[in-house]
């Protein structure tokens, strides 16, 4: 038995051999996790990239000792500098978390305890592994706080997270777990819940803290971006299968495995393709004026508060062409779509459909042109009402302005065609779709109305890189077949390079930049664009253009 | 303008002829009943209600005693004792009182059979009512949010008088009969079956499925009857079991006060009141509707219970 006191400094951080983690009876498959092997050296980073469902945060879990009962480890081991993890005592397992091995997760926002001021937080671990003062677990704090890149350590020290912005939250959970300097920094997804600009900042501080300390780094993403841009080594899984392992130039580049290839192709590419530029003569379909949402008004005592959610921003759509709208989270681009859908009211300006302003257009008369406009949501699984089958979610809208039932169901059919589904399963009810499916299914109702403008908020945001791909090509290739004008809200600037031909940048919500794609992305002139496209994970890797081997 | 494609096979050329896709076969869930059915306090709380109803219903099987029949001459008989009356014929008669006498010579046995009637209907109708009720309010203030701010401001103030005193006080104002103590016993829990009603429309408003139903024109009668009532059903049969059980409670508390129904319908509250007088020597009289009472409430309590863990997937067990 090795001595616990003196782990094995030679050994690897982490070493997973045949690992195989036992799925709940009737999963879709009998392992989370089958025969796994891999290594983590010390001061090494080693992504474990693959798509959701594939068994990449479950290892996460196996080793931290947090997985739940249902999941058991059947096989292999994990052996933490030569320590094995599989079977410990829950004590032991206690004692090396944190000391040894450090977890950040994906969602700084329930990560921390919103009771407990931020450094109190990190003074537990402090005052749970070791014997220090309470004056010198604070100047410890106070040191690692500083070591994140977090302002004013005082200040963060004494704020609770609610007080903090996601990036903040997540370098608190960065300075906690690695306060005690563990040798293995396991980060589940950390960036994943960020925006991008955020996400950059954190991946460099990882990066930086990484290479000071010769921490070994198990980091779990499903973005190749930010694999081109951390890691040393990758290791691609597939439904709980290790299909690849290499270093990370060799894989992005030379990937062997069918699987990694196409997923490596399916990453759009940041480069916009040659586009034809629009042609002076297609109409208008959209035109925005002046647009602007104010959210809140003056209380009934006192002032209230008011948000200004969008401001001033003013947009064009021709027929047949797409109009991208990019920017962070906050920056007022659902809200843009939300106002041109008359989800909600906007609180001034114009919105023109083929003329007619229908900005403050009462209900009544709104109704009539609703069915022109139709929007596509981010999330698959809500979008569709679970009680009603697809094909009563698709025919309700023709329904509702009068067609009849069997003309109806025959449109959901071809437009089942269209989408790719099989037309026989209209009478499934959603749950029995993928989320890829769901979203082709929520297209073809958008489309059972004949709109003139098909909204996509965020449409592909939810999917895996391949389901993505499949989801993005359907949608151009349904403008252009149907001579659609899009609008196309997204914060993912590679989807929005294949996309759009013309693009506005949001930032703060008001429209920054504005302009063909080739331009914007050439050669971005607004301060804030520049940082968006510097922030953008893997920006020197070109993506989708790798050949199959 | 837009025009789709006339047939399937019109469909553009995508990845493979074979991307046509039919989604996965999914193991069905087993189904309602038999999950229902599985669950131990479903089946016992059911069993019990039905047995209490079943006698309710089969009362003048159960007993040939008139369950308001004084006979002075059998007053405060303990339980098992055999009493002699007359029949509709004349014919002199001689039965066992199982559950004993009242202090007028009534039957307890047959008054408790009889008011398990009055128990299970006041209950049952008082769910009914205030689900009804509490359901549209609920909807209306949830889905309309100008009508939020005044209808849940009555609704408060109906909450901050205590139940038991605004029931007292409306059946006072217009005299006791089975209807005015079901409404009035309804009323009281109005307000909670809106707030859980408005609670769960506020969420489902949201969901992007109800906004894709606004944007393909569905009139809003339509919406909130597809797409955001179905969602209360659930929640809604769950809270009306417990709010049946609490009926049951409020109207027996009403009829021992003696502002419930007149004693000439038994209900086990009026019966215990009744027998509270000489509660210390003939116990019978409290007992026996106490026992059916407490079972009735437990066993509906626990259908609830059963009912919340197998409906409502926030509180089911996650793997």
């Amino acid at each position: 038995m090795p001595d616990r006191a003196a782990p094995d400094p030679a050994a690897p951080v982490l070493e997973v051999r045949d690992l195989s983690i036992a799925l709940p009876r009737g999963g879709d498959r009998p392992n989370a996790v089958s025969q796994v092997s891999f290594s983590v050296a010390p001061g090494e980073i080693v992504c474990l990239v693959g798509e959701s469902g594939s068994g990449k945060s479950v290892i996460a879990f196996s080793a931290m000792g947090l997985l739940p009962k249902a999941l058991p480890v059947v096989a292999g081991r994990i052996a933490l500098q030569g320590e094995d993890l599989v079977g410990v005592s829950e004590e032991r397992l206690r004692e090396l978390r944190c000391t040894r091995m450090g977890m950040i997760f994906q969602e700084p926002m329930t990560a921390l305890n919103p009771v407990m001021r931020c450094g109190d937080q990190i003074d537990e671990v402090l005052a749970e592994h070791t014997d220090l003062s309470a004056a010198q677990r604070h100047a410890r704090i106070i040191e690692m706080i500083e070591q994140v890149h977090l302002p004013d350590p005082p200040r963060m020290y004494a704020s609770y997270p609610h007080q903090l912005s996601g990036g903040q939250r997540q370098r608190i959970m960065i300075a906690m777990a690695l306060i005690l300097g563990p040798s293995l920094l396991i980060a589940d997804e950390p960036t994943t819940a960020l925006d991008v600009t955020t996400q950059a900042q954190i991946l460099k501080l990882v990066k930086e803290l990484q290479r000071e300390r010769g921490t070994g780094v198990l980091f779990i993403t499903h973005d190749f971006g930010v694999v081109a841009e951390i890691a040393d080594r990758v290791a691609v899984l597939k439904h709980g299968e290790l299909v690849e392992m290499g270093p990370t130039r060799e894989i992005l580049t030379r990937p062997r495995h069918a699987y990694t290839q196409m997923l490596i192709r399916s990453v759009p590419s940041h480069d916009p393709p040659e586009r034809t530029p629009a042609s002076a003569d297609a109409p208008v379909v959209l035109a925005t004026e002046r647009l602007d949402k104010t959210y809140g008004s003056a209380g009934l005592f006192g002032r209230g508060r008011t948000v200004h959610a969008v401001q001033d921003v003013k947009l064009e759509i021709r027929r047949g062409r797409t109009l991208g709208i990019v920017g962070e989270s906050g920056s007022g681009k659902s809200t843009v779509a939300r106002c041109i859908a008359r989800l909600i009211d906007p609180t001034g300006g114009q919105i023109r459909l083929l003329g007619t302003d229908i900005a403050s257009m009462p209900a009544g008369q709104l109704r009539g042109l609703r069915r022109k406009i139709q929007i596509v949501f981010q999330d698959p699984y809500r979008s569709l009402n679970p009680r009603r089958t697809v094909g009563q979610s698709i025919v309700e809208g023709p329904m509702n302005y009068g067609t009849s039932a069997a003309d109806a169901l025959a449109r959901a059919r071809r437009l089942m065609a269209l989408v790719r589904l099989d037309p026989e399963s209209l009478d499934r009810f959603p749950h029995q779709f993928s989320g890829g499916q769901r979203q082709r299914i929520c297209i073809a109702r958008a489309l059972a109305m004949e709109p003139e403008l098909l909204i996509a908020d965020e449409a592909v945001s939810a999917l895996d890189v391949s389901v993505q791909a499949q989801v993005l090509t359907l949608l151009a290739d349904i403008r252009d077949r149907l001579n659609l004008a899009m609008l196309f809200i997204t914060h993912d600037l590679r989807v929005a390079a294949q996309v759009c031909d013309e693009v506005a940048v949001m930032s703060k919500g008001r429209v920054v930049e504005h302009g063909p794609v080739g331009q914007v992305f050439g050669n971005p002139q607004h301060a804030y664009t520049q940082a968006l496209f510097e922030a953008a994970p893997g920006k020197d890797f070109e993506f989708g253009s790798v050949a199959a081997a | 303008m837009a025009t789709l494609p006339s047939t399937p096979a019109d469909a553009p050329p995508g990845l493979a002829p074979d991307t046509i896709e039919a989604p996965a076969v999914v193991a069905r869930k087993p189904g309602l009943l038999r999950r229902l059915l599985r669950n131990w306090s479903v089946l016992i709380g059911a069993v019990i209600v039905i047995a209490i109803a079943l006698v309710g219903l089969a009362a003048p099987l159960l007993t040939p005693a008139d369950p308001s029949a004084i006979n002075p001459s059998n007053r405060n008989k303990t339980p098992g004792t055999q009493i002699t009356e007359r029949n509709d014929e004349g014919q002199r008669i001689t039965r066992s009182a199982h559950m004993g006498t009242d202090s007028l010579g009534r039957d307890v046995y047959a008054r408790v059979v009889y008011g398990a009637r009055v128990s299970l209907i006041v209950g049952l109708s008082a769910a009914v009512v205030s689900v009804a009720a509490g359901l549209l309010i609920g909807l209306v203030a949830g889905y309309f949010r100008w009508m939020d701010a005044i209808l849940m401001r009555i609704m408060d103030g109906l909450m901050a008088i205590p139940a038991i005193l605004l029931a007292i006080a409306l059946v006072s104002l217009s005299g006791a009969s089975l209807l005015t103590v079901i409404v009035a016993i309804a009323i009281p829990e109005i307000p909670r079956v809106v707030r859980l009603v408005r609670a769960i429309v506020l969420t489902i408003r949201e969901e992007p499925y109800v906004e894709a139903a606004i944007s393909v024109g569905t009139p809003t009668p339509k919406v909130i009857w597809r797409h955001v009532l179905p969602n209360t059903i659930a929640p809604l049969i769950v809270q009306a079991t417990f709010i049946a059980g609490s009926a049951i409670l409020a109207e027996a508390i009403l009829s021992f006060l003696g502002v419930g129904l007149p004693t000439d319908i038994p209900t086990w509250g009026n019966i215990m009141a009744e027998g509270r007088t000489s509660f210390q020597v003939f116990p019978h009289n409290i007992y026996y509707p106490a026992i059916f009472l407490t079972l009735t409430v437990l066993a509906i309590n626990m259908l609830g219970d059963g009912l919340r863990d197998t409906l409502d997937p926030r509180m089911a067990k996650k793997v």
